[in-house]
């Protein structure tokens, strides 16, 4: 047996490609947004779509959220699977009402008769040196709507794992897809797909003994560069990646937590009403006797996403957790 | 070649001149109403039609008056009345086939009723047992749509899917004059318009959106002319005129069937009751207007026409009400039953699978619900 060696695929690659088999594998699979066909997407995640499956199964719409997503609603209802992106996080806003008020509740409101099968790709974060409103991080707002799953890939095979997932789900699915690893490689092999990963659980990535830090999508390979560094501290970091925020893997959050004894959770999105104060409540309900510091959060500051010239500053990065991880009060426990 | 000749050399050519896609005029809305009853065309009109028109007119005014008196027993939340409007509520559940989807807003519990509904299903969303009574998809009725014009998107998507799948469906979406003002209600037009999407867009304008009265929702010559700006034709209809609504509608989904995509219809009607059971309407309008529409009554259109053509008579009128009161007793008498209710409904179909987390508040729920049982909650 002749081994070819694989290109590696991106992440923006491993979205596209998990569209296309989900779209091959089930004609009720439909793309649908704005540029998503002739052009490609302007991550061009949705390149070559439109001209596999027609533009019936991979449609530009008019520039309208609330009209992609009210459409998809319908599409739902009709017993197709819509896919639809939002191009840009802040871009979401017109459509949030379809998405809170039809979206999330219709399976529930009509007591289960008319599930929706529908899959949200928000392109979401920043970092990618983007003007305003091309950076946000909106996942809280996702995860405080009851109703939709929301889960957010930091590797190229969960990219294609979780897509999958996410469209074969009979709920609505939130893919916050991180921009600012669209372009990121690993040895994911294109040729052949991983499983489809189960929605709702964590992973972590890196086993350590001094702390847990948690984290997910963006955050994800900032907090191992800072595991890494920690090292030469003498400290030991172990790296939950969530994968999933809502249904939230408390079982493997709280096994690292009660392993490690201390726990940070890093993202992007603003701290105050964040998704780190819903996590750091949740760890320290189900681990309180097992840790020795209180949980602390790495996020962004609670502003307007700056401009890109200034976004470096607000970002978590390496030296910001590591700040954190040092005021875990090592002493303490030692 | 001179600087200037350089510079005519590079200057692009100038655009072709802008010609309108579409001549807007086979688009346009007639300036007056359309209307059957009390004209010569109503002799054209089926005597069949006319006469089920009266008969589910008479059953929905009784239907509104039955509701608007569970509301004062408490039975209900609340009830939008669609008194004075149920020419258009009949016509719209009348004017589809069977395959065919019905979206109704709020206050279209009536064509949902006329569309087959049960009427004690279609009222649980104002009494507050459950959000959505029915299976949508028994009946092809969309749920009853609370928020304003978001169910049009939906009509639209669910008949550009049908049509996908060569279904030969139909979705007629109903909205009222102040949801035309919504964000929603462009875009649904617009994508419609744009995937020439077999849907036909039922505007009820019935002269307020709770006190608000039209000339403060819009300044367009009349909502219907709002079509011509998405690429469809408008049309303007008497909508207590149950024969005209429902012509205008059926040609309207004649069209969509064919492949000639949407259409905008606005019924020109009044809205006889307050917004609400809960709303004080003498606030915002006069009594001497509520009095001018009250000859002009969709009950009154029909009764006239019928006995006028000799296809009806006192003891047909009678026959109808009694049908209506029959209709009335049964709600009443099933409505002043006491729904039987399960808390544990409250974790059910919030997703396919039930997550850790709701299997764990669902644990303690039933908890307090034992332990109220037992006596022994706190």
């Amino acid at each position: 047996m002749t081994t070819v060696a694989a290109k590696p695929a991106t992440m923006a690659q491993a979205f596209g490609r998990a569209l296309r088999d989900a779209m091959a594998a089930d004609p009720s699979v439909h793309v649908l947004g704005e540029d998503v066909g002739t052009l490609g997407g302007v991550f061009r995640v949705t390149d070559g779509l439109a001209k596999e499956f027609g533009d019936a199964r991979c449609t530009d719409t008019p520039l309208a959220e609330a009209g992609i997503l009210g459409t998809a609603v319908g599409m739902a209802m009709y017993g197709l699977r819509p896919v639809v992106e939002m191009q840009f996080d802040a871009f979401a806003y017109p459509g949030f009402e379809q998405l809170i008020s039809h979206v999330a509740k219709m399976r529930n409101r009509t007591r289960g008769a008319m599930p929706m099968p529908l899959t949200v790709r928000v392109p979401y974060g920043g970092g990618i040196g983007g003007v305003e409103h091309h950076s946000d991080s909106s996942e809280a707002y996702y995860m405080a709507t009851p109703g939709l799953h929301v889960v957010t890939p930091a590797t190229v095979a969960d990219a294609y794992g979780l897509m999958r997932a996410a469209i074969a789900s009979d709920d609505p699915v939130i893919v916050l897809e991180p921009k600012r690893l669209y372009w990121s490689k690993d040895s994911w092999n294109p040729e052949h797909p991983t499983d489809v990963e189960p929605i709702g659980r964590a992973v972590v990535r890196r086993t350590g003994s001094s702390a847990t830090l948690i984290t997910y999508g963006p955050s994800v390979p900032v907090c191992m560069e800072a595991a890494e560094a920690a090292r030469a501290e003498g400290w030991d970091l172990e790296v939950v990646d969530l994968r999933s925020l809502v249904p939230f893997d408390d079982e493997t959050v709280s096994a690292s937590v009660r392993r490690t004894g201390r726990a940070v959770v890093v993202h992007e999105s603003g701290g105050f009403g964040g998704p780190g104060g819903e996590i750091a409540a949740r760890v320290t309900e189900r681990c309180f006797h097992h840790l020795e510091a209180p949980v602390l959060r790495v996020a962004g500051f609670d502003i307007p996403y700056p401009p890109p010239m200034l976004e470096r500053h607000h970002l978590p990065g390496v030296d910001r957790i590591l700040d954190a991880v040092a005021r875990l009060q090592w002493e303490a426990g030692s | 070649m001179t600087v200037m000749e350089q510079r005519d050399a590079y200057r692009p050519t100038p655009p072709p001149a802008w010609q309108p896609r579409t001549d807007p005029a086979p688009l346009l809305p007639d300036a007056e109403p359309f209307r059957v009853l009390g004209t010569d065309a109503a002799a054209k009109a089926d005597a069949r039609l006319l006469h089920q028109l009266y008969a589910e007119v008479v059953r929905g005014r009784r239907y509104n008056a039955q509701a608007t008196a569970l509301t004062k027993q408490g039975r209900l939340a609340v009830y939008p009345s669609s008194t004075g409007q149920e020419a258009c509520e009949v016509a719209a559940a009348l004017v589809l086939e069977e395959r065919d989807w019905l979206f109704p807003s709020y206050r279209d519990t009536l064509a949902a009723v006329a569309r087959g509904l049960d009427p004690v299903q279609a009222l649980t969303l104002l009494r507050g047992d459950w959000h959505t009574g029915y299976d949508p998809r028994e009946h092809r009725v969309a749920p009853l749509c609370t928020p304003l014009a978001t169910q049009l998107p939906h009509a639209v998507g669910l008949a550009h899917a049908a049509r996908l799948k060569g279904d030969d469906v139909v979705a007629l979406a109903m909205v009222g004059d102040g949801g035309t003002s919504e964000g929603d209600f462009h875009e649904a037009l617009n994508f419609a318009a744009v995937w020439q999407a077999p849907v036909v867009f039922l505007v009820q304008n019935n002269g307020f959106a709770i006190s608000v009265p039209l000339d403060k929702q819009t300044a367009a010559p009349s909502l219907a002319h709002k079509a011509v700006g998405y690429g469809m034709p408008g049309r303007l209809v008497d909508g207590n005129d149950a024969a005209a609504v429902h012509e205008v509608l059926a040609e309207a989904v004649r069209h969509a069937r064919g492949g000639g995509g949407p259409t905008l219809v606005e019924a020109i009607t009044y809205r006889m009751e307050a917004h609400t059971n809960a709303d004080d309407a003498t606030r915002y309008r006069v009594d001497a207007e509520v009095d001018a529409w009250r000859d002009h009554d969709p009950i009154l259109l029909l009764e006239r026409e019928l006995t006028d053509r000799g296809l009806l008579d006192e003891e047909g009128i009678r026959a109808v009400r009694d049908d209506a009161e029959k209709m009335a007793a049964d709600l009443r008498e099933r409505m002043n039953q006491d729904p039987v209710l399960d808390p544990m409904d409250l974790f059910r179909d919030v997703y396919a699978e039930q997550t850790t987390q709701l299997r764990e508040q669902a644990a303690q729920l039933r908890a307090e619900l034992d332990a109220e049982a037992d006596g022994t909650d706190r």
